[in-house]
C-alpha cells in the first residue's frame, strides 16, 4: 500500500517538475530574446514607434518606466532574478501603447474571453471528433452514416484563420444579402453586442453565444477530423484485440460493447494526444481570434504587434503559455483516473 | 453427407456440425480455411479438436460460435446446438444464446481481459446482460457472492475480485476466463488454444482446473490445441485437421493406439518419447495454395503412402472401427459399417 | 512524461492481423503460396499499399503546385506580382467588383489595391509556402532522427533528458514564440523563417522514432542482427531505418503541414518576410484593408483556396503513409 502511495508522489512531483520547468524555460526564452536582437530594445522599439505615428505621447515616461521595468544598468544576472520576481507576483510591467496602462489589467481584461473560447472550442472539437471517429470505425454504424462523414472532413488541417475567413464572409457578409435578409446572421466582429453591458443577463448570454458560433465552428471544422481519423485509426486497432473477440462471445450488447470496451480503451491514447496538441490549437485559436476581433488574447497580442508594444506581446505570450502549461498538466494528473494501467507505474 | 460417423441420435448429442465451411475472402480468391466438416459431440463429452498451426481449427471454433470476422464468412453448413440451428437464428436470438449456452476459453490469455475494466465487472456484465427479467433476477449482493464462487472454483483468492487485468500473471488470467466461461452454466464450452501461451508449469494448473471444473459441471467441452500429450489426459474423442477438414475422428485411446491417417500417424511420432530414441520426422512440408486445393485428397503433397487415386478423388471417412472414422483411401476395405 | 505515439503504431507492429484468424494469416501468406505454386501473378506488382488513392492524390496535389512553382514562371509575368504592376482593385474573369468594372484575361484571378496580379501572386507564393515548410521540415526531421535513434538506442538519462526537451517543447505553443521573435527582427529571409520554424518541429518526429527505435529494438529480428554481431550503426541504417520510412514519411510531411500552418500564421500577423511575396502576407494586406468590407472575396479567397489545396493535398498524403505503416486501417478502408 505505501509502495502505491510513493509511487503516486513520484508520479505527482514529476509531473509538476515539467510544468515548472516548462514555465521557467519560456520565461526564461522571453527573457533573452530581446536582448539578443540586435541593438538596444527600447531604443529600438521607440524608434519604431515614432517613425509610425511620428510623435510618441509620454516618450519620456515610457522610456522611464522601461529603464526602471529592466533596470537596464545592472548586471543581466540581477535583471534576470528582478524579472522572475515581477512575474512571479503576475507584475508584467506597464503597456507601451496605452502607457498608464499595466500589461497585467489588460492581460485580465482579455484571457476570460479566451479561456472561455478555447474551452468551448477544444471541448467541443475533442468530442465532436471522437464521437464521429468512433462512428466511422464501429462495424454495426449504418452505412449512410458512414458515407455522410467523409466529406464534412474535407477542411481538416487547413488552418482555422482560413475557415474563419469562409465563414466570416459567408454568414456576416454574403448570406443574408443571398436570402434577402436586411441584417447579417451573425455578427461581424467582438464578443458581445454594443451597448450591452457585461453581467448575469439573458440578452448578454445570449449575444456572448451568438458572437461565439462563428469561431467556435470555424475551430471545430478545420480540427474535429483529426480526432476522427485518430479514433477511427484506434477504435480499428482495439477491434483486433483479443478481449473484443471475447466480448463478442460473451452476448453483451452491441452498444455496451461500442463504450465499455472499444471506446473506453481507443480513447486513452486521443486524451494523451489532447495533451501533445493543445500548444498548436491555442496557437490556431489566436490566429481566429483576430479574424473575428474576438477581445482575447489573440487579438491583444495581434494590436499588441501592430503596435510595438512589447511588453504587451511578452506578458499575454507567457500567460497563455502558463495557461496551457497548466492545462497539459491537469490533463496529465487526471489520465490515471482513467488509465488504470498507469497509475500503478507511477511513470 | 456420406460422412457419418455414427448413427445420429438427436437426443443425447448437444451438438451437430454438418459440412461446415468457413472461406475467408483475399484478393487472390477464397481460402478454404474450413471446408466441409462434420462431427457430432454428446452430452457431458470432451472432444479435442487438433492440427497444425493453419489448418483452421480456431476458425472451426469460431464458426461454431458465429463469431467469424470479415473477410471470414460461413458459406454452408449447420451447427445444431440442442437440435436448434445456430446458423438461421436472427442476431439477437444467438446473442442472447452466446455465453449462457455456449462459453468461449479465449486463445490469447494476456490480452483476453479488458484492460480499464476491474476484473469483477468483466464476469459481473456477462451476468447481467443474460439475466431474463422477472423473478430470477439476482441482487448485487446474490452477483458479488456469485462472482467470489466463481473465483473460489477456479483457485483464485478473492482480492482478484477489485484488480485489474494488469495486476494479474498470466495463468491467473487465464482462470479468471475460466471462470468467466462458466458463470452462467453452459451447455458447451469451447477452448480455444487456452494454453498455448503459457509456460509449461502453468498450462498444467490451467488444463487441471478446465477438468476439474469439468468434473465438477458436467459440462460438454471443446478443447483446441496442438499439444497431443496434453491432449491426451484432457479429452475423450480428438479429432484431427488437416487443411480445413478433419481427416481423423476416434476416441483418445485409439488416436494413439492405433492412428490411421498418414497425418496422423505423423503427429503421434512427433510427440517426443524419453523410452525410445526415435529419429525426428520432419512433419513440415509442402502444403497447396489453400484457395486452390488440388484435386483428390487434400493430404497428397505429404502423403507417404500417396496412390494416382489419392491425386484425382477426394477420399470419403471410412469407419474402420466403432468410433474411428478415416478420411484416406488406404482403409477403402475396412468400413466396419459401410455408409452411403 | 510523454507518451510518445498517438496512434498505438506500436502495438500494431508485433501482431499485424489478428482481425482474422491469426493462424490463417501465417500460413496463407500470399506472397510464400504463389512461390510453392510456382504461380505468378501479374496484379501483385500493383498490389502495394504505396498505391493507394489518397497517396497518389495527395502527392498529385503537391505536384501541380511544385510544378506551377518551376515551370509557372514562364507561362506568366510574375513580374506582375510586385506593387502598382497592374490596375487596382479588378475581379477575377467573369465578376464585377463594388465599381462596376468587369474581370479581364489580361488579370484573370483579378487584382488588388496596390495592382498585384493575384495569379502571379499564386504562381510565386504557393511554391513559396511549400518551399518554407520543407525546408523547416527537412531540418526538422533531421534533428528527430537524430534525437530519436539517440534517445531509443542509449536510453537512461539521455533518454530523459531528450523526451523532458521535447515534451516542453511540445507544449509552448509555437506561435507565440515566434511572435516575439520576429516582432523584434527587422527583415526576416524565408530561409531565415524556415530555420526559425524548425526548432519548434523536430519534437514530433523526435518522439515517433524513439518510440518506434524503443519497439523496433527488442523485435526479434533486431535482436538477431545483434546476436550475430551487427554494429550499432549497422543495425540502424541496415534494420531499423528501412521499417521506419513509413512513419518517417508521415512524420515529415505532419511537420511540413505544421511549419507552412506557422509560417502563414505569421505571414497573416505581418510577421512574415516582406520582400517575397507570400499567401499568407496576401492575406495581411487583404486584412489590413478590409477587403471583406470592400466585398473583394477574390484577395482573400484565393490565397485561402490555394492554402486549403496544399494541406489537404498534405493531409492525404499524411492518410495514405498511415495506410501503409498500419495495415489494419487499409482493411478497413476496403
Amino acid at each position: 500500500m505505501t509502495g502505491k502511495l510513493d509511487d503516486r508522489i513520484t508520479f505527482l512531483g514529476r509531473k509538476l517538475g515539467v510544468f515548472l520547468l516548462t514555465v521557467w524555460t519560456s520565461a526564461t526564452l522571453i527573457f533573452i530574446i530581446p536582448r539578443l536582437a540586435p541593438g538596444d530594445p527600447i531604443a529600438a522599439m521607440i524608434a519604431r514607434m515614432s517613425q509610425q505615428s511620428g510623435y510618441v505621447e509620454n516618450a519620456d515616461k515610457i522610456i522611464e518606466g522601461w529603464r526602471e521595468r529592466f533596470g537596464l544598468n545592472d548586471p543581466p544576472s540581477i535583471q534576470y532574478v528582478r524579472y522572475l520576481g515581477n512575474l512571479f507576483h503576475f507584475d508584467l510591467g506597464y503597456s507601451m501603447a496605452s502607457f498608464p496602462a499595466t500589461v497585467s489589467v489588460m492581460i485580465g481584461r482579455a484571457l476570460p474571453w479566451t479561456v472561455g473560447l478555447s474551452l468551448v472550442s477544444i471541448l467541443a472539437t475533442f468530442l465532436i471528433g471522437n464521437f464521429v471517429g468512433a462512428l466511422l470505425a464501429w462495424q454495426k454504424t449504418p452505412r449512410w452514416i458512414k458515407l455522410c462523414i467523409p466529406p464534412t472532413m474535407i477542411f481538416t488541417s487547413i488552418p482555422g484563420m482560413l475557415a474563419a475567413v469562409a465563414l466570416l464572409y459567408i454568414f456576416s457578409f454574403q448570406l443574408h444579402r443571398w436570402l434577402g435578409l436586411s441584417a447579417p446572421l451573425f455578427p461581424l466582429r467582438g464578443a458581445y453586442g454594443r451597448g450591452l453591458e457585461p453581467g448575469v443577463s439573458w440578452p448578454f448570454i445570449l449575444s456572448v453565444i451568438h458572437h461565439g458560433i462563428l469561431p467556435v465552428t470555424s475551430i471545430v471544422l478545420v480540427r474535429f477530423g483529426y480526432w476522427a481519423l485518430g479514433m477511427r485509426g484506434m477504435m480499428i486497432t482495439v477491434e483486433g484485440e483479443d478481449y473484443m473477440h471475447l466480448a463478442r462471445a460473451k452476448g453483451l450488447r452491441p452498444f455496451y460493447i461500442l463504450y465499455h470496451y472499444m471506446i473506453r480503451n481507443a480513447i486513452l491514447p486521443q486524451i494523451t494526444g489532447l495533451a501533445l496538441s493543445l500548444g498548436t490549437m491555442v496557437g490556431g485559436q489566436v490566429l481566429v481570434e483576430i479574424i473575428f476581433s474576438y477581445p482575447g488574447m489573440g487579438t491583444l497580442i495581434y494590436t499588441a504587434v501592430r503596435n510595438q508594444d512589447f511588453p504587451v506581446i511578452q506578458g499575454a505570450t507567457f500567460i497563455i503559455i502558463v495557461g496551457t502549461a497548466t492545462a497539459v498538466l491537469l490533463i496529465d494528473l487526471l489520465y490515471p483516473l482513467i488509465d488504470p494501467r498507469i497509475s500503478h507505474q507511477g511513470k | 453427407m456420406n460422412t457419418k460417423v455414427s448413427q445420429p441420435s438427436p437426443t443425447t448429442n448437444l451438438l451437430e456440425v454438418k459440412d461446415l465451411r468457413v472461406y475467408y475472402e483475399t484478393p487472390g480468391g477464397d481460402i478454404l480455411a474450413v471446408d466441409s466438416i462434420d462431427f457430432e459431440l454428446k452430452e457431458g463429452e470432451t472432444l479435442g479438436l487438433v492440427g497444425e498451426s493453419g489448418c483452421g481449427k480456431s476458425t472451426a471454433a469460431m464458426g461454431i460460435l458465429q463469431l467469424v470476422q470479415p473477410p471470414g464468412r460461413i458459406v454452408s453448413g449447420e451447427v445444431r446446438l440442442q437440435g436448434k440451428d445456430l446458423l438461421t437464428l436472427s442476431e439477437g436470438k444467438m446473442r442472447q444464446l452466446r455465453w449462457s449456452k455456449l462459453a468461449l476459453i479465449p486463445q490469447g490469455a494476456m490480452n483476453s481481459l479488458n484492460p480499464t475494466m476491474r476484473i469483477y465487472r468483466q464476469i459481473q456484465d456477462v451476468i447481467l446482460t443474460h439475466q431474463t427479467t422477472g423473478s430470477d433476477k439476482l441482487s448485487a449482493d446474490q452477483i458479488k457472492n456469485r462472482i467470489l464462487e466463481l473465483l473460489r472454483m477456479v483457485g483464485l483468492p478473492e482480492r482478484i475480485y477489485q484488480m485489474y487485468p494488469h495486476e494479474l500473471s498470466g495463468g491467473m488470467k487465464q482462470r479468471v476466463c475460466i471462470a468467466m466461461a462458466i458463470a452462467l452454466n453452459p451447455s458447451l464450452i469451447i477452448a480455444d488454444e487456452s494454453t498455448s501461451a503459457l509456460d509449461v508449469v502453468v498450462q498444467r494448473v490451467v488444463a487441471q482446473t478446465i477438468l476439474r471444473v469439468k468434473q465438477m459441471l458436467g459440462v460438454s467441452m471443446i478443447i483446441i490445441g496442438h499439444d497431443m500429450g496434453l491432449m491426451a489426459q484432457i479429452v475423450d474423442r480428438i479429432a484431427v485437421m488437416y487443411a480445413g477438414k478433419i481427416v481423423e475422428i476416434a476416441a483418445v485411446r485409439d488416436i494413439f493406439n492405433n492412428p490411421s491417417h498418414p497425418y496422423t500417424q505423423l503427429l503421434i511420432e512427433s510427440i517426443p518419447s524419453l523410452k525410445e530414441q526415435k529419429p525426428l520426422k520432419v512433419t513440415e512440408g509442402l502444403t497447396h495454395d489453400p484457395r486452390h486445393p488440388p484435386p483428390g485428397c487434400i493430404f497428397q503433397l505429404r502423403c507417404p503412402i500417396v496412390t494416382d487415386q489419392c491425386r484425382s478423388i477426394a477420399p470419403k471417412a471410412h469407419l474402420i472401427r466403432v468410433e474411428q472414422s478415416v478420411a484416406c483411401h488406404a482403409y477403402e476395405n475396412t468400413d466396419v459399417a459401410r455408409t452411403v | 512524461m510523454t507518451k510518445p505515439t498517438r496512434t498505438s503504431r506500436t502495438r500494431d507492429e508485433d501482431k499485424l492481423d489478428t482481425t482474422t484468424s491469426p493462424e490463417s494469416a501465417q500460413l496463407y501468406d500470399p506472397d510464400n503460396q504463389d512461390l510453392s505454386q510456382g504461380r505468378t501473378s501479374s496484379l501483385n506488382r500493383w498490389d502495394t499499399p504505396w498505391f493507394n488513392w489518397k497517396l497518389i492524390s495527395g502527392t498529385a496535389i503537391v505536384g501541380i503546385i511544385v510544378l506551377i512553382g518551376i515551370f509557372g514562371r514562364f507561362l506568366w509575368d510574375t513580374e506582375l506580382v510586385y506593387v502598382g504592376k497592374c490596375p487596382l482593385n479588378l475581379p477575377p474573369v467573369g465578376f464585377e467588383n463594388s465599381r462596376g468594372q468587369t474581370g479581364t484575361w489580361s488579370h484573370p484571378f483579378g487584382t488588388e489595391n496596390s495592382g498585384r496580379d493575384m495569379l502571379a501572386l499564386t504562381i510565386i507564393g504557393a511554391p513559396n509556402s511549400l518551399l518554407v515548410g520543407f525546408v523547416a521540415a527537412t531540418i526538422g526531421i533531421g534533428i528527430g532522427i537524430l534525437l530519436g535513434f539517440i534517445s531509443g538506442f542509449i536510453g537512461g538519462l539521455t533518454d530523459d533528458l531528450i523526451r523532458l526537451l521535447a515534451g516542453i517543447t511540445i507544449t509552448v505553443p509555437s506561435l507565440l514564440v515566434l511572435i516575439i521573435i520576429q516582432s523584434l527582427v527587422e527583415q526576416i529571409g524565408l530561409f531565415t523563417m524556415a530555420t526559425l520554424l524548425a526548432v519548434f518541429a523536430w519534437p514530433g518526429p523526435t518522439l515517433v522514432i524513439r518510440g518506434q527505435v524503443m519497439s523496433m529494438r527488442e523485435s526479434g529480428y533486431v535482436q538477431m542482427a545483434r546476436l550475430s554481431g551487427a554494429s550499432p550503426l549497422r543495425i540502424m541504417f541496415g534494420e531499423i531505418m528501412p521499417n521506419l520510412l513509413p512513419y518517417l514519411a508521415a512524420s515529415f510531411i505532419g511537420s511540413v503541414s505544421g511549419s507552412i500552418l506557422a509560417a502563414v500564421g505569421l505571414e497573416t500577423l505581418g510577421l512574415g518576410p516582406q520582400r517575397v511575396p507570400t499567401l499568407g502576407g496576401t492575406l495581411y494586406f487583404a486584412l489590413e484593408a478590409a477587403a471583406l468590407l470592400r466585398n473583394m472575396w477574390w484577395w482573400l479567397g484565393i490565397p485561402i483556396f490555394i492554402l486549403s489545396l496544399i494541406f489537404m493535398g498534405l493531409l492525404l498524403i499524411n492518410l495514405g503513409l498511415d495506410e501503409i505503416a498500419n495495415p489494419r486501417l487499409r482493411k478497413a478502408t476496403e
